[in-house]
């Protein structure tokens, strides 16, 4: 009989934790994102009335506010084109931190420093109750699969959320609140009511990515059903295209108060 | 035959509508028959386009070997409900005369499953209903239902199985799917401005972001004779091999949960971080949203750029090999993995399976080869093939694709910057031409993509057609369980991981 250990096994796991080191990000809130990511906007004061006018045409979601002129982050879809049609007076920064509790708080003008939360309007049970356990319930509804990756890596090795207590979990009866993603067809507007409504109140509404917010490149589509979201008050838009998971991470714990 | 019932054109041409011969029914049939006979044919697309008082029916079969798609048509009055099915001859016609079916309520006669297959919007039979899809059925005090969906335990987009099981053995397996539908192909027509169209080419499915973008910006260009220099051709072609090395290390990351192999789970999490992030790094987005657009590119492949793809892929390459290796050899996983789920290479030949699907049971069928697009019609390719057809082929062929792709990248990066060419920009909107038909195709990591577009005679577009890999390979999902347990479900469904939203549209 042979008796000679087979080492090989734990050899090569040896090996590859090795080479796998460590991979979460250790700061969530202070991360820095590569140059090039589309986040929040910055509008230059310099922007003439011809130029914004040619960019209110160009826009592919309509996302120019007319009133005051502003990016409604709900609608814009982070394609940049605005920034490269003026020649970078709109410059779309690496700040990731675009997540907002009012929707109308999503709408960045020109030379206004804006803010994104409004801790009045957080309903108080809110952080008295989920602020260091919040389990949530995701429906897609008419998403892409690009958000919803998002929001699995959220929870991944790199960004690993529930070091917050925040986690995404299998059933409405065990959630504190829905993340919708998608435009919500027709087709799947029910399903998501019936999820809303196996979840126990009190609970929280999570929009994720434009899509979502707005309808993104799907707005005015016959074959969307978005009453869902008129109906019940919304306590976090967090735009996107998809939403990155440091935008969603961040987005919540702003609104836990963390 | 030949010249006369069909017109040949290459991938990424168009062709003049009167240009594509429009037979009588009976012809058509025969000479789809007769070319599906070939086993170098496969089709590619056939669907319907509504024409005021007729309709138009647009085929095209695909030869692998002559790299040319054949392209015929057939038309009829309106007040033609009934023809004869093809699928009862040729199978893989199935979900294309289902979805006619849908659309415009003609019943093929002999076809044996014709349902709806996405509840569109504008379904001709308004009073059929998502509640009531008629299931199918078997009676027997054995048996029992278990119907699972649309919304799932997981983070993942909705679609129903209902499955008909003896015990815990599954005898059937119907899939329920349309809750994504969102009315795209009618968006491409509504949205007027090209850049409209060309955002919403990346959303059709986001995880195909970059393969969406580039079949859409080769039919646009093709129809509004915009032709991009090599060199951007080449830039396209590192996208879409990036996209693929991310999704595929994904899903081996998702196998390992799902036989709750965690290391190889984690491992390939951060692996996946690593390529999304250095596609983040060439454009500002992990998925390559606003990459690709027709007529030029924002994100020119710098030194920079090109630099991080290599030092990158030299470390993930490496790292993934090790642990895939550890995973494909390690009993506990391959125990989950072998003999489960198997497709034979007959059934995903009929059911006119693509990509992934098809080679992972020894079908060798990959666009890059078999009709080359962008940079592949100049870059020599031979496709990765598996042989088993079950969990563990559809694994392999992923692991084996990864380090296929990164070899691709290494060479496809060098012959990049022997000729640094400035690109222009992507042109906002561009002019079609009128009267038109042209089609797109590229293989995208889950397979075939194919978008067709039709041009009025002004020149606006009047009909646009997508059609995602998953349009054939759902069903081939519907074969693998059968007579399986039912706990090896989610890795069968992992292992093909089709889209949702890329059929439902």
């Amino acid at each position: 009989m042979d008796l000679t250990f087979d080492n090989t096994m734990i050899v090569s796991e040896i090996k590859i934790l090795k080479s796998h080191g460590i991979q979460y990000v250790p700061d969530l809130k202070n991360a820095t994102l590569t140059e090039l990511f589309r986040g929040k906007p910055e509008i230059d004061n310099s922007l003439t009335d011809s130029e914004k006018e040619t960019l209110v045409k160009l826009c592919p979601t309509d996302a120019f506010s007319k009133d005051e002129f502003g990016i409604d982050l709900g609608k814009c879809v982070f394609c940049k084109e605005c920034s490269f049609a003026c020649g970078g007076k709109i410059r779309f920064t690496n700040d990731y931190k675009i997540a907002a509790n009012q929707r109308s708080n999503l709408i960045v003008t020109q030379g206004r420093e804006s803010e994104f939360f409004s801790e009045t309007a957080i309903r108080p049970e809110i952080r008295k109750l989920f602020r260091n356990s919040l389990k949530l319930r995701q429906v897609s509804a008419a998403g892409d699969n690009s958000c919803e990756m998002e929001l699995n890596a959220s929870g991944n090795v790199n960004f690993d959320m529930g070091r917050y207590g925040i986690e995404f979990v299998a059933s409405p009866r065990h959630a504190d609140g829905i993340v919708i993603t998608g435009p919500i067809s027709q087709n799947m507007a029910e399903a998501l009511q019936i999820t809303y409504d196996a979840i126990p109140s009190p609970k929280i509404i999570i929009l994720v990515g434009s899509d979502a917010i707005g309808g993104g490149v799907f707005e005015g589509s016959k074959a969307l059903k978005r009453d869902f979201i008129d109906k019940y008050p919304i306590d976090l838009f967090v735009p996107g295209n998809p939403a990155h998971p440091l935008t969603f991470i961040n987005g919540v714990l702003k609104l836990l108060g963390k | 035959m030949k010249g006369s019932s069909y017109i040949e054109i290459q991938n990424g041409q168009n062709i003049r509508i009167a240009d594509i011969p429009v037979l009588d029914y009976p012809e058509f049939f025969n000479t789809v028959e007769q070319l599906m006979q070939d086993t170098n044919n496969h089709v590619m697309i056939y669907y319907a386009v509504d024409c005021n008082d007729y309709l138009k029916y647009y085929c095209c079969i695909g030869n692998d070997a002559d790299h040319l798609i054949k392209v015929l048509a057939h038309s009829h009055d309106k007040s033609c409900k009934i023809l004869d099915s093809i699928t009862v001859e040729v199978p893989a016609f199935h979900i294309f005369e289902r979805e006619i079916h849908e659309n415009f309520g003609i019943q093929f006669h002999g076809h044996p499953w014709l349902k709806p297959i996405r509840w569109s919007f504008d379904r001709f039979n308004q009073s059929s209903v998502m509640d009531n899809y008629p299931f199918f059925t078997i009676e027997g005090e054995e048996l029992h239902e278990v119907g699972v969906g649309p919304v799932h335990a997981g983070i993942i987009e909705p679609g129903h199985f209902r499955f008909i099981c003896n015990g815990e053995k599954v005898l059937h397996l119907e899939i329920h799917l349309g809750y994504q539908h969102r009315g795209v192909e009618r968006l491409f027509l509504e949205r007027k401005s090209g850049l409209q169209r060309a955002v919403l080419s990346e959303s059709i499915a986001g995880d195909t972001s970059v393969a969406g973008a580039l079949v859409h910006a080769q039919l646009m260009e093709s129809l509004a004779g915009i032709s991009v220099s090599d060199s951007l051709q080449l830039e396209r072609c590192i996208a879409l091999e990036l996209e693929r090395i991310a999704i595929h290390i994904g899903d081996t990351a998702a196998l390992c949960t799902d036989v709750a192999y965690q290391l190889g789970q984690v491992v390939n999490e951060a692996l996946r971080t690593t390529i999304i992030n250095t596609t983040q790094f060439w454009c500002g987005n992990r998925f390559g949203k606003g990459l690709i657009r027709p007529g030029g590119t924002h994100y020119p492949l710098s030194r920079a750029v090109s630099e991080q793809i290599k030092s990158v892929l030299a470390d993930t390459g490496r790292r993934y090999c090790e642990i895939a290796d550890r995973i494909y050899s390690l009993p506990s996983v391959l125990a989950r993995f072998d003999g489960i789920g198997e497709v034979t290479e007959k059934q995903v030949s009929d059911i006119g399976a693509v990509g992934m699907a098809a080679r992972s049971a020894g079908l060798k069928r990959d666009i890059r080869q078999s009709h080359p697009f962008q940079y592949f019609r100049q870059y020599h390719f031979d496709p990765v093939v598996q042989s088993t057809g079950d969990v563990l082929a559809r694994g392999m062929l992923r692991n084996l694709e990864v380090r296929e792709s990164v070899r691709i990248i290494g060479e496809l990066l060098k012959i990049c910057h022997e000729s640094e060419v400035k690109h222009p920009v992507p042109v906002p909107d561009y002019k079609l031409e009128p009267g038109m038909f042209a089609i797109s195709v590229a293989e995208a990591w889950r397979g075939e993509l194919c978008h067709c577009a039709i041009t009025d005679e002004k020149g606006n577009l009047k009909h646009y057609k997508v059609k995602d890999p998953s349009m054939h390979n759902w069903f081939a999902l519907a074969l693998a369980v059968r007579n399986q347990e039912i706990s090896d479900f989610p890795v069968c469904n992992k292992s093909f991981n089709l889209s949702y939203c890329g059929f439902d549209l």
